[in-house]
């Protein structure tokens, strides 16, 4: 439960051993293991991840532990920091596995770090549930290791193409008279999210006037805009990370842009409402999870029960990054239950078997280890807060829509 | 090509793309002055530039969440800044300074990782904005629209230039600069102490990035890692300028942002950073040819 460093794991793992020969061993334990972002630039979601794990182990511990077969066992978790960079990530999960002989990992945080980890679990047979790796790429490489239990990539932003084609239906309008324009970071997420854009835009016919691809050290986007203002789309999708979601909100707002929808990935990690105030009203933002969901388990209760412990533990809100990551501890440990064994081939299958609902939502794996059981969740920021407006199924507050033009608002 | 048909339907357009470019070009200006004096003074390509805009960024964010205006944060950047680059080159700078260039771009390039990583444990990996809340000018009937936050940027950037230059001129300090540039040696010899010119130059450079950080934190965004991209704009600009052609940098600062600006709209965002490279390469090439024929002419 701590972070070690190089000799202080060897340390640790010197004073493990001296404790397993001299049979002083309290209860018995299941480690797992985990690189995550302490430091580098993933730091903040890597906290996030690293917290979300961490609270799931407390609770699981404290309400008498995994029962696996007739024995109860203590969740354990040991952690390297993978400094944001993915060839680190591969080192130790391989350290991970061959030298601390760790049988189940946890995902670490980004898509990046993921694929870098992947091939190693999947090479010694070791399963790894993630709750931060959303590329789909990630499952289309026949991993059978491999779990995720987010929504991937291409998803996140394709249930705002249905609600603009509703919104046009609403108006009398045909879906296929909708212009898209999307602005999408050159990065391995932005692109699946950017596909799947594309994909729902043409199941309506709409038609994709901008399709501009943001470099990764983007710091301007007002070519872009300067484009949107001259063809006037009907929707503006933009996915860049935080950075591209605090530049998008900043840049439409100074330019004094007017578009009817604009939608975002990342807003709760730019802080949108906090930072940029009145001016990220009405935006739209993709998100995986929503304490005011109503899903629910036996471990955390509800949603927004999960969502009060985490705050009291942790000081701050629980964004989607740390619940995903919960989630996924929580997997295993109903995998480890239905498994009734530690052998990781049998974890494995059982894993695979998975149909459950979390307070973040119902889980279920495809073939590929994505779940298929939990839609992406769309906000709206409405009069300083996020409200879920789609699906419609959970949404707690209706679509303000259009957005109305700048001089107005 | 279509954006490209869109400039000459709504001409207005390019009127926008010019402000833009030219507001944001300003300040890329203002990283590459600074760069342009540590080099053609000291003989180093300081790598840190970019991390020099990243922390005077900070400085302006910090203020904004402490609920001061972040305008202060300039002059507050100025200062800070200014100690910081002072620090460093008596802790570090100064051991290379009259080393091969190669040293100097390895010494820089560790200050530069140290101050990301520093960043990025103080302040987070978070992106930051500071929202100074200027509005918005509105020009041709609402059809061009600038931040006040860019046009007051771009004023700053110009007048810290012109103080720079008259500093250069006509102050004491500027003067011993200027002789240290030309020669060295000869300067010390006249009395003037170089170690301190030096410490002096360095320390100036961060204060002009740190200001131009501060402005970027109030017209887009600043985290820990957003450095390099000022680096090599400063880079390309005092290239194409030439050393110790102040002026030269203003007008290439300018002239990048507007390129760019075009750039990115007629080819699409992805391809600016490529298209104002493979402009540097067009630029020297042609340079070097008219170089070729004047070098021909003094034989």
């Amino acid at each position: 439960m701590k972070m070690h460093t190089y000799p202080r794991t060897l340390l640790a793992l010197a004073l493990a051993l001296g404790l397993a020969t001299t049979g002083l061993q309290a209860a018995e334990k299941i480690v797992l293991g985990a690189a995550v972002s302490i430091t580098g630039k993933y730091s903040t979601n890597g906290k996030n991840t690293k917290d979300g794990y961490d609270l799931a182990v407390k609770r699981v511990n404290e309400r008498g532990g995994v029962k696996v077969g007739d024995k109860t066992y203590e969740l354990e978790i040991v952690y390297y920091d993978d400094e944001s960079t993915p060839a680190r990530g591969a080192q130790l999960a391989e350290r991970l596995i061959e030298q601390d002989k760790v049988k189940f990992l946890l995902g670490p945080y980004s898509s990046g770090l993921t694929k870098a980890i992947a091939p190693v679990t999947e090479k010694y047979g070791v399963p790894m549930v993630e709750g931060n790796g959303a590329a789909r790429a990630l499952f289309a490489q026949g991993y059978k290791y491999l779990f995720a239990v987010l929504s991937t990539s291409e998803q996140y932003l394709a249930s705002a193409v249905t609600l603009a084609a509703e919104q046009a239906e609403k108006a009398g309008r045909k879906p296929d008279s909708v212009k898209v324009a999307g602005v999408f970071e050159n990065d391995p997420f932005s692109q699946d999210v950017r596909a799947g854009v594309l994909d729902d835009a043409k199941k309506y016919g709409m038609k994709v006037v901008i399709d501009d691809k943001l470099p990764p050290e983007i710091n301007d986007m007002s070519p872009s805009l300067t484009k949107v203002r001259a063809v006037k789309p009907d929707i503006l999708i933009v996915s860049g990370h935080a950075k591209g979601a605090a530049l998008a909100i900043n840049q439409v707002s100074e330019m004094k842009v007017d578009v009817p929808m604009l939608a975002l990935t990342h807003c709760d990690s730019a802080k949108v409402i906090e930072k940029f105030g009145k001016a990220a009203e009405y935006t739209l933002c993709a998100t995986q999870w929503d304490r005011g969901l109503s899903y629910r388990d036996d471990w955390f209760g509800t949603a927004e029960e999960y969502a009060q412990l985490f705050e009291k533990e942790f000081d701050y809100a629980p964004p989607y990054q740390a619940a995903e990551s919960t989630a996924a501890a929580l997997t295993f440990v109903d995998a480890f239950q239905r498994a009734g064994s530690l052998d990781p081939d049998k974890v494995r299958d059982a894993l695979a078997a998975t149909d459950m609902q979390t307070f973040y939502g119902n889980i279920k794996f495809d073939a590929t280890g994505k779940n298929i059981a939990k839609p992406m969740v769309l906000y709206q920021v409405q009069d300083g807060e996020f409200r879920v407006v789609a699906p419609t199924k959970w949404a707690n507050a209706k679509l303000r829509h259009p957005t109305p033009s700048w001089s107005q608002r | 090509m279509d954006s490209l048909q869109l400039l000459f339907d709504a001409p207005i357009l390019n009127v926008q793309l010019l402000l833009d470019g030219l507001l944001v070009g300003a300040i890329f200006a203002l990283a590459a002055y600074g760069m342009a004096l540590v080099w053609g003074v000291m003989n180093i390509i300081n790598i840190a530039q970019g991390e020099y805009v990243m922390l005077g960024g900070f400085v302006a964010v910090l203020l904004a969440d402490a609920g001061i205006h972040p305008l202060f944060g300039v002059p507050l950047a100025i200062v800070l800044l200014y100690a910081l680059g002072w620090a460093l080159y008596r802790t570090i700078v100064f051991r290379v300074v009259d080393r091969d260039l190669f040293i100097s771009i390895l010494a820089t390039f560790g200050i530069s990782i140290l101050l990301q990583q520093l960043a990025n444990q103080v302040f987070g990996a978070d992106v930051r904005t500071a929202e100074g809340g200027m509005g918005t000018l509105f020009l041709f009937d609402g059809m061009v629209t600038v931040g006040w936050v860019k046009v007051l940027a771009c004023a700053v950037a110009l007048l810290t230039g012109v103080a720079l230059w008259l500093f250069l001129k006509y102050s004491r300090l500027g003067q011993a600069i200027r002789a240290t540039a030309q020669n060295a040696r000869a300067a010390r010899i006249l009395g003037i102490d170089t170690d301190r010119v030096y410490a002096a130059t360095y320390a100036l450079n961060a204060a002009i990035c740190g200001a131009a950080g501060a402005l970027v934190a109030m017209i887009w965004i600043i985290h820990p890692y957003l450095g390099l991209a000022f680096t090599l704009r400063a880079f390309v600009i005092v290239i194409v300028a030439g050393l110790g052609n102040l002026l030269g940098v203003v007008v290439s600062g300018l002239g990048l942002g507007a390129a760019e600006s075009f750039a990115g709209f007629v080819f699409g965002v992805e391809f600016q950073a490529a298209f104002t490279f493979s402009l540097l390469v067009v630029i020297l090439v042609l340079r070097s040819r008219v170089l070729a024929r004047s070098r021909r002419y003094l034989k």
